[in-house]
């Protein structure tokens, strides 16, 4: 972990508002900036990488000017170290894919380059595409191929700009892996620009969250962001959920389950054949996800039913849903279900509960394995 | 047999039109379609211009404007001795105003569809601008170049009345293979008009037919 960081004050009209960010960012891990369209940070990572140049910037990279508007410094981007994948791919259609990364690796800096061609076309799985035409590629593999043309210019720092937003459900899939691999592998820190929730979970370290109104609403480490004020206001309680930290305790090979540990309960769940037996994982799951018995149900397709303590019943009065908090051991479980249900249910603070939670609704992708 | 220096001379002439507004073209092209300057309508009027006016206009404002009495046509006699109105060079300066927007047009098209992005993709892989631009703008502008340079050459292959105004009818200097086939014409000498203009219309016929067939091509990795 170094402790170098990038630091942005940027002022600047931008839609029907004024972007107003002053943060320091570390150079290490992944952030993600995170917040809905039209809160501007796409534009936050063109200004990192000199490609916007417009109202009051000051941005320092480890002690390094970029740019000063009040000083009148500027530096293009082309003299900046950084990387940049942009949510199109941008791969130039008059080269192959070969070509694409060549043009990357004869302009980095001739010294010191840790990346090689090597590394990067084995890692990103290129060795079939190199001799192809951006033109002839699917859109997860364009920007397979993007991804390893910037890292072939030896980047301090790597600027992702959505770069899944282009692509359906299954090529995101297959992108998302080496996404999650890459800023590790070549030990390069990335600025994460998205404004979907599961690759901010997935990928990020850490994470600033920004208004509708283009500022920071707040910040923090992965998962606790996920559980503050501002990020359900932002996500909705439909999305809301919680993180639990569990062990693995079995791998059931035949009908392909994961057993966890969590804390002294058992959850199931569809095999993740990479993990052991011991392992700490961290697990999100969503509110919406989670029912409520009063006893212990039988004849049930849900596997994984949780003995917990309501701690909190909160109605909420303007719809039909109440979300119900449950205490298990040391960790909180979220429940979102009818107020009607709480009624005939006759939920109350205090008293002793079931979370069903169903196996399928563990989202493998937020899985982050490797605690602490 | 026909005379063929007028073809000789209607070669050089449009070959050099077509070098020097590459020169001067491409920048101005470029900058036609990257600019928010309010300059841009303006400029980009007086390159159509010469789309419009009757090419009589053109060689008679060129006619004024390099003869020896004006202030250009006089610098040039003071410097090198000779006139420009009735010369080689003259000829090129006229055809070159002649002969901009087929040369303009084209390449401003060519570079607006490439956009920006490309090229902000070339500046974040550490290419200069002028890198950029003949590395990654110029490649993929390789369509609009191929029609731009057509244009210009034959369409200066082509030019009569700013010839006939500027340049006169004066043998191996400015008598151009248009102007020569119009002097059979006048004298009846239609065997060797034929020869020429059967000539000039079949030697069109192929550069544009190798034109059209280069662009299908071309479009296959391009887009």
């Amino acid at each position: 972990m170094s402790g170098k960081t990038l630091t942005l004050r940027a002022r600047l009209p931008f839609e029907d508002h004024t972007i107003d960010f002053h943060e320091a960012i570390s150079l290490s891990g992944i952030t993600a900036l995170f917040g809905p369209s039209g809160s501007g940070k796409s534009t936050l990572l063109r200004i990192i990488a000199g490609l916007e140049n417009r109202g009051n910037l000051r941005l320092i990279y480890d002690n390094t000017i970029w740019s000063d508007t009040n000083a009148g410094i500027f530096c293009p981007p082309h003299k900046r170290p950084v990387g940049m994948v942009f949510q199109d791919d941008r791969l130039f259609p008059h080269l192959s894919v070969a070509g694409n990364l060549a043009f990357a690796d004869k302009r980095s800096p001739k010294v010191n380059n840790p990346i090689t061609m090597d590394h990067v076309v084995k890692s990103l799985d290129l060795l079939t595409l190199l001799n192809k035409f951006p033109a002839t590629l699917s859109g997860g593999e364009k920007q397979r191929v993007a991804l390893g043309r910037t890292l072939l210019t030896q980047p301090k720092l790597l600027l992702l700009d959505e770069p899944l937003s282009a692509l359906d459900i299954r090529r995101k899939a297959e992108l998302l892996p080496f996404l999650e691999k890459i800023p590790r592998e070549f030990g390069v820190p990335a600025i994460f620009v998205s404004h979907a929730i599961d690759e901010v979970a997935r990928l990020a370290d850490e994470v600033i969250l920004l208004s509708p109104d283009g500022h920071v609403s707040t910040r923090g480490p992965v998962p606790a962001i996920f559980d503050t004020q501002e990020m359900h206001e932002f996500t909705g309680k439909f999305e809301a959920g919680t993180f639990l930290q569990a062990t693995v305790s079995a791998q059931d090979t035949a009908f392909k389950i994961t057993t966890l540990d969590f804390e002294g309960e058992v959850l199931r769940m569809p095999m993740v054949a990479s993990l052991n037996i011991g392992d700490r994982i961290q697990l999100r799951i969503r509110a919406r996800d989670v029912a409520v018995a009063t006893s212990r149900p039988e004849g049930i397709s849900i596997r994984n039913a949780i003995a917990a303590v309501i701690s909190e019943i909160k109605a909420e009065e303007e719809t039909a849903f109440a979300e119900i908090l449950f205490k298990v051991g040391t960790q909180t479980l979220r429940a979102r279900i009818t107020r009607q249900a709480v009624d005939e249910l006759g939920l109350k603070v205090g008293q002793d509960a079931f979370a069903l939670i169903k196996s399928v609704s563990f989202d493998r992708r937020v899985m982050i394995s490797a605690l602490g | 047999m026909v005379d063929l220096s007028p073809l000789w001379l209607t070669i050089q002439l449009a070959g050099a039109t077509t070098f020097f507004l590459l020169l001067l073209g491409t920048p101005l092209a470029w900058w036609l379609a990257n600019t928010k300057s309010k300059a841009r309508p303006m400029i980009e009027a007086l390159t159509a211009l010469p789309i419009v006016l009757p090419p009589t206009v053109i060689g008679f404002y060129f006619l004024i404007l390099l003869s020896p009495t004006s202030a250009i046509g006089r610098f040039w006699v003071d410097v090198t001795g000779e006139t420009l109105t009735f010369s080689f060079k003259g000829l090129v300066i006229a055809s070159m105003f002649y002969s901009l927007p087929f040369m303009v047009q084209p390449l401003q098209t060519a570079f607006q569809t490439i956009g920006r992005a490309p090229m902000e993709a070339a500046a974040t892989l550490r290419a200069s601008p002028i890198n950029a631009f003949f590395t990654v703008a110029v490649p993929m502008a390789k369509r609009g170049f191929l029609t731009a340079i057509v244009l210009s050459f034959t369409h200066t292959i082509g030019e009569f009345g700013v010839v006939l105004m500027v340049g006169g009818n004066i043998p191996g200097e400015t008598k151009v293979i248009s102007i020569a086939i119009y002097e059979h014409v006048e004298t009846l000498r239609y065997a060797e008009a034929h020869q020429l203009a059967g000539g000039l219309m079949i030697f069109s016929f192929i550069v544009l037919l190798a034109v059209y067939t280069l662009n299908r091509r071309a479009a296959v990795h391009v887009g």
